[in-house]
C-alpha cells in the first residue's frame, strides 16, 4: 500500500534546484572527507606516540601524544557535526533515493552509527583521561578509537561502493524489493579496492597535513626534539602510504574498467571503443577526442586489462544523456594521479635519506615540499572523490536510478545551500584560527602534570 | 511482529537522545541565563560547560542512530518526513553545526577571555536552544498527522509551525533545561561545590514546575488542535502512559526537593520515556496518515539484518557506555588540578634526555627489513597480477604488513629523532 501512495515512480519531481542540491551535497562531503582521514589515521599515530612513551619513558613522545590528542578531540567534534549534516542531507536532498533503496544500503549507515558511538565514547575517555587513568589503561582506552575509525569508514564506503555497483535486490516499479543488505554491501566486488584506496589516502592526508605544520616550524628555525619527533611520525605515516597507494590505485582503476566502463572512458577521454587504446596525459577532451595531450600508445589497454591489445570500451557504448561530464572527471583524475605520483617520489626520497643516513633530510626544498604536500593531499583527496562521484553521473544508483529522480520536491534548497555556505565558511575560518592557536601554545603546558 | 521491532529501536533511540542529549542542550540554556544564583555567572558557565565535555559527543550519536534505523527499516516514511519537514530539519542541522563547533572552539580557549570567547559561548548557548526546539517541532508535525506520504507533499511551513509543534518545541527546551539542572546539581555535589549545587537545585525546581505546567498546557493545545492524537492520549495505553509520565514528573520534583539527585535522574528519564511511548501508543498502528508501521516496513531480510546489526552493536555499545558514564559519575574524568597551567619555571624544557634507550639490535632490524621487502614484493605481485578474491586479500594484508614494518623502523629510530 505504501508503494502506490509513495509516488515512487521513476518520474522525477519538477525540481528546478537540482544543481543547488548537488552543490550542497558536494560542499558538505568535501568538508567532511578530510576529517574522515583524521578519523582513519590519527588515532593510530597518537597511540604510536603514547606507546613509545610507555616503552621508553621518553617525555617527548608524551608531549606529542598529548598535544595531538587535543587536536584529535577538536577535529572529531567538527567531524561529528559535519557527519551529522551529511546524514541529514542524504534524506533532505534525496528522499526518493532513501525511500526506494534505503532498505538495501541503510544497514551500512546503521552499523556505522555504532562505530561512531564507540569512537565518541572512547575519545571522551581518552582525551579527558590523561593523568587520571593508569598509563596502560589510558593507552588501552585509545585502541577502540582507532578500530572504530577503521570500521566506520568501512561501513560508509560500503554504501558508496553499492551506489557505484548496486547488487543484492530486485527492481520492481523503480523500487528495490527483496533486498539482501549483507551481500549487497559486503559481498560487492567493487567495494574492497575503493575501501583500501580510501584507507591509505587517510594516512596520506593526515600524515602530510600534520607533517606540513612541522615543516613550517622547521623552515622558521624551530627544530627542537619535539618538532623532529612529531615530524618524523607524521611524515613517515604519509611516506609509507603514498608509494603503496600507487599499487592500490592501479587495482581500483582495473575494478572501474571492469564494472564501470563509462566512468573509465570519461576518466581517459575515450570517445570510441578502441582496441589497444592509448593513454593521454594532460590535454582537453573536445567531445570527440583528447587534443593537446601527450599520447602514449596502448598504455590504457595495458593498464586497464594487462594486455596492450585489449579492447577498451568508449563513451559511445551509452547515449550522450547517460555520459558524465568528461573534462571534469578527466581533469580530477589526472590531478589525483599527478599529485599522487609526486607524493610517491617525495616519500621515496624521504625514506631513502631516513634509512641510509639515519636522519631527517637537510635540504630546505624538502621542507617546502612537505609544507606544500599538506594542502595538496586534500586537493588530491577531493579530486579522487570528484572522479568517482561525478564519474558515476547521471546515476545516483548506477544504471538504476538517476540523480534527478532522487531529488527532493521541497523548494527550499537555495536557502539551505546559501545558509550552509556561510556556516562552512565560518567553520573553515574557525578551524584555521584554532590550529594556529594550537601551534602557539608553549610546549611546557602539555608537559605539566 | 518483525516490522515492529525497529520502531521500538527508534523509540528507545529518541528517548535516549531526549534524556541524554537533552541534558547537554539544557546545559547550553543555563549558559545563556547563568545569573540569578549565588554563584557568579562566570563560575556557573564554566561548571556547565565542563560538565558535558566527555559525554556530549556520545550522547549526540543517538540522533544518528534514530535516523539510520528509520531510513533503513521504514524508508518510505523517512523520505516523506524529511522532505516535508525539510525546514526545521535544516534549522536543526545548522544548530548542530554551531553547537559542536563552538564547543570545540571554546574548549581550546581554556584561559581565554574577551569578546571572542563571549561570542563563541553565546553562539553555543543559542544553538543549544534552537536545535531541540526545531527537532521537537518535527515530532509535533508527525504526531499531528501533517506529513502525508510522498516527496514533499505536506505544507512546508504549517507542517512544523503549528500550535502543537510550537508547544512541543517550547516544552523540549524547558525540559532540557530541567534535566540539565538536575544533572548539574548532582555534578556540583560530587565536586563539593555547595553554592552551585543549591543554585542548580533551585533552577531544577523552577524549570521542573515550568515544564510540568507547559506539559499540561500542551495537552490542552492537543485537545483543541489534534483530535486524533488527543483521543489516543486519553484512552487505553496512551492514557496509562500519560499518567505514568505525570506521576514520574511529580516524583522527580519531590526527589529534587529532597536532594536525591541521582534518583531524580532516573525518574526524569522515566517521565520522558513514558511520554514518548504514550505518543507511540496514541498513533499506533499508523506511522504517517494512511501508512501503518507494517506497511512502511522494509522487507524481511532488511529487518532481520538491522535487528542483528543492532543486537551486535548493542553488545559493544552497552558496556562502552557503562564504562563512560561510570568514569564520569565517579569523577574520574573531572578536570584535575594538574590541568591548570603550571609555572613554566617548574617544568623541565622539552630537551629532556630519554630515560631508557636500548641499543639497536642489528640482526633484528635486518630481519625486519627483509620481511618488509618480501611482503612488498608479495603484495605488489598479488595486487597487480592475481584476480581471485583470496589472493587479493592476501596481497592487501602483505602491503599492510610492509607498511607497518617500514613505519615502525622509520618513525622512531632507536638513536632518537
Amino acid at each position: 500500500m505504501g508503494l502506490s501512495l509513495a509516488g515512487a515512480s521513476p518520474a522525477p519531481v519538477n525540481q528546478q534546484y537540482l544543481f543547488e542540491a548537488r552543490q550542497m551535497q558536494a560542499l558538505s562531503l568535501s568538508v567532511h572527507i578530510p576529517l574522515v582521514c583524521f578519523g582513519i589515521a590519527f588515532p593510530a599515530l597518537v597511540l604510536f606516540a603514547e606507546w613509545r612513551y610507555l616503552r621508553t619513558g621518553d617525555p617527548v613522545y608524551r608531549t606529542v601524544a598529548r598535544r595531538w590528542s587535543r587536536i584529535m578531540l577538536a577535529l572529531f567534534a567538527v567531524g561529528v557535526v559535519t557527519g551529522t549534516i551529511l546524514s541529514f542531507e542524504l534524506g533532505l536532498l534525496w528522499p526518493v533515493w532513501m525511500q526506494d533503496f534505503g532498505n538495501v544500503f541503510g544497514l551500512g549507515f546503521t552499523l556505522e552509527g555504532f562505530s561512531f558511538f564507540v569512537e565518541a565514547i572512547f575519545i571522551g575517555i581518552y582525551a579527558y583521561g590523561w593523568d587520571r587513568l593508569r598509563p596502560w589503561l589510558h593507552f588501552a582506552s585509545g585502541l577502540p578509537i582507532a578500530l572504530a575509525g577503521i570500521s566506520g569508514s568501512f561501513f560508509v564506503i560500503s554504501v558508496n561502493a553499492w551506489m557505484n555497483h548496486p547488487t543484492g535486490f530486485t527492481l520492481r516499479d523503480g523500487r528495490a524489493v527483496d533486498a539482501h543488505p549483507w551481500s549487497a554491501l559486503f559481498a560487492n566486488p567493487f567495494f574492497y579496492a575503493e575501501y583500501v584506496h580510501m584507507y591509505f589516502a587517510g594516512y596520506i592526508v593526515c600524515g602530510f597535513l600534520m607533517a606540513g605544520a612541522y615543516a613550517w616550524a622547521f623552515l622558521r628555525g624551530r627544530r627542537g626534539r619535539y618538532e623532529r619527533t612529531a615530524l618524523r611520525i607524521s611524515l613517515t605515516a604519509a611516506a609509507v602510504a603514498a608509494p603503496l597507494e600507487v599499487v592500490v590505485g592501479d587495482w581500483a582503476a582495473r575494478d572501474v574498467a571492469q564494472y564501470q566502463p563509462v566512468k573509465l572512458a570519461a576518466m581517459e577521454g575515450l570517445a570510441q571503443t578502441t582496441r589497444g587504446a592509448a593513454e593521454h596525459l594532460l590535454g582537453w577532451y573536445n567531445g570527440h577526442a583528447v587534443v593537446w595531450g601527450i599520447e602514449i600508445p596502448k598504455l590504457l589497454a595495458l593498464l586497464a586489462f594487462h594486455n596492450p591489445n585489449a579492447t577498451v570500451k568508449g563513451l559511445d557504448i551509452v547515449p550522450l544523456a547517460d555520459q558524465p561530464p568528461v573534462n571534469v572527471v578527466r581533469f580530477a583524475f589526472q590531478t589525483m594521479v599527478g599529485i599522487g605520483t609526486l607524493f610517491a617520489l617525495l616519500s621515496l626520497f624521504y625514506l631513502y635519506i631516513s634509512l641510509r643516513r639515519r636522519r631527517l633530510p637537510n635540504a630546505r626544498w624538502f621542507y617546502w615540499a612537505v609544507l606544500l604536500a599538506g594542502p595538496l593531499s586534500v586537493v588530491a583527496l577531493i579530486a579522487g572523490w570528484i572522479t568517482t562521484e561525478v564519474g558515476r553521473q547521471p546515476w545516483i544508483v548506477y544504471d538504476v536510478m538517476r540523480v534527478d529522480a532522487a531529488v527532493t520536491g521541497a523548494h527550499i534548497i537555495p536557502f539551505g545551500y546559501g545558509a550552509l555556505c556561510l556556516v562552512y565558511l565560518g567553520l573553515a575560518g574557525a578551524v584555521v584560527w584554532l590550529l594556529r592557536r594550537f601551534s602557539r601554545i608553549p610546549l611546557e603546558d602539555d608537559d605539566a602534570g | 511482529m518483525l516490522a515492529d521491532v525497529p520502531i521500538v529501536f527508534v523509540l528507545i533511540g529518541i528517548t535516549a537522545y531526549t534524556v541524554l542529549s537533552g541534558a547537554d542542550f539544557g546545559a547550553g540554556l543555563w549558559m545563556l541565563v547563568p545569573g540569578g544564583g549565588q554563584a557568579s555567572a562566570a563560575a556557573t558557565r564554566d561548571d556547565t560547560r565542563h560538565a558535558i565535555g566527555p559525554v556530549w559527543e556520545a550522547n549526540h550519536v543517538w540522533l544518528i542512530f534514530v535516523l539510520t534505523v528509520m531510513w533503513t527499516c521504514y524508508p518510505v516514511a523517512f523520505g516523506s518526513i524529511v522532505s516535508t519537514l525539510a525546514v526545521p530539519l535544516l534549522i536543526a542541522a545548522i544548530g548542530i553545526i554551531f553547537r559542536g563547533t563552538t564547543y570545540a572552539l571554546r574548549s581550546q580557549l581554556e584561559r581565554g577571555e574577551g569578546r571572542g570567547v563571549e561570542l563563541v559561548e553565546n553562539l553555543f548557548a543559542l544553538s543549544s536552544v534552537l536545535t531541540p526546539f526545531a527537532l521537537a517541532t518535527v515530532v509535533g508535525g508527525i504526531a499531528t498527522g501533517r506529513v502525508p506520504v510522498g516527496n514533499a507533499r505536506g505544507n512546508i511551513i504549517t507542517s512544523w509551525l503549528n500550535p502543537v509543534s510550537i508547544m512541543a518545541g517550547v516544552l523540549a527546551v524547558a525540559f532540557s533545561g530541567y534535566l540539565a539542572a538536575v544533572y548539574l546539581a548532582a555534578d556540583a555535589r560530587r565536586l563539593s561545590e555547595r553554592t552551585l549545587m543549591r543554585d542548580f537545585r533551585h533552577r531544577a525546581l523552577l524549570s521542573g514546575v515550568a515544564a510540568g505546567a507547559l506539559a499540561l498546557a500542551g495537552l490542552l493545545v492537543v485537545r483543541a488542535e489534534a483530535g486524533t492524537l488527543w483521543h489516543g492520549l486519553t484512552t487505553g495505553a496512551g492514557l496509562a502512559l500519560v499518567i505514568v509520565s505525570g506521576l514520574a514528573g511529580v516524583m522527580t520534583l519531590v526527589l529534587v526537593w529532597r536532594g536525591y539527585f541521582g534518583l531524580a535522574r532516573a525518574s526524569a528519564a522515566l517521565a520522558v520515556a513514558a511520554v514518548i511511548a504514550g505518543w507511540a501508543a496514541a498513533q499506533e498502528p499508523l506511522l504517517l496518515p494512511g501508512l501503518t508501521v507494517r506497511a512502511a516496513a522494509a522487507g524481511r531480510a532488511t529487518l532481520i539484518a538491522t535487528i542483528i546489526g543492532v543486537a551486535v552493536g548493542a553488545a559493544v555499545l552497552v558496556p562502552s557506555l557503562g564504562l563512560l558514564y561510570t568514569l564520569v559519575l565517579r569523577g574520574r574524568l573531572d578536570a584535575a588540578a594538574s590541568d591548570e597551567p603550571a609555572a613554566p619555571a617548574s617544568v623541565p624544557g622539552p630537551v629532556v634526555v630519554p630515560v631508557a634507550r636500548r641499543a639497536a639490535s642489528v640482526p633484528g632490524t635486518r630481519l625486519a627489513w627483509a620481511f618488509a621487502g618480501v611482503s612488498l614484493v608479495a603484495g605488489v605481485g598479488l595486487l597487480v597480477f592475481a584476480s581471485p578474491a583470496w589472493a587479493i586479500a592476501i596481497g592487501v594484508l602483505a602491503l599492510l604488513a610492509c607498511a607497518v614494518t617500514v613505519f615502525a623502523l622509520t618513525a622512531a629510530p632507536e638513536d632518537g629523532a
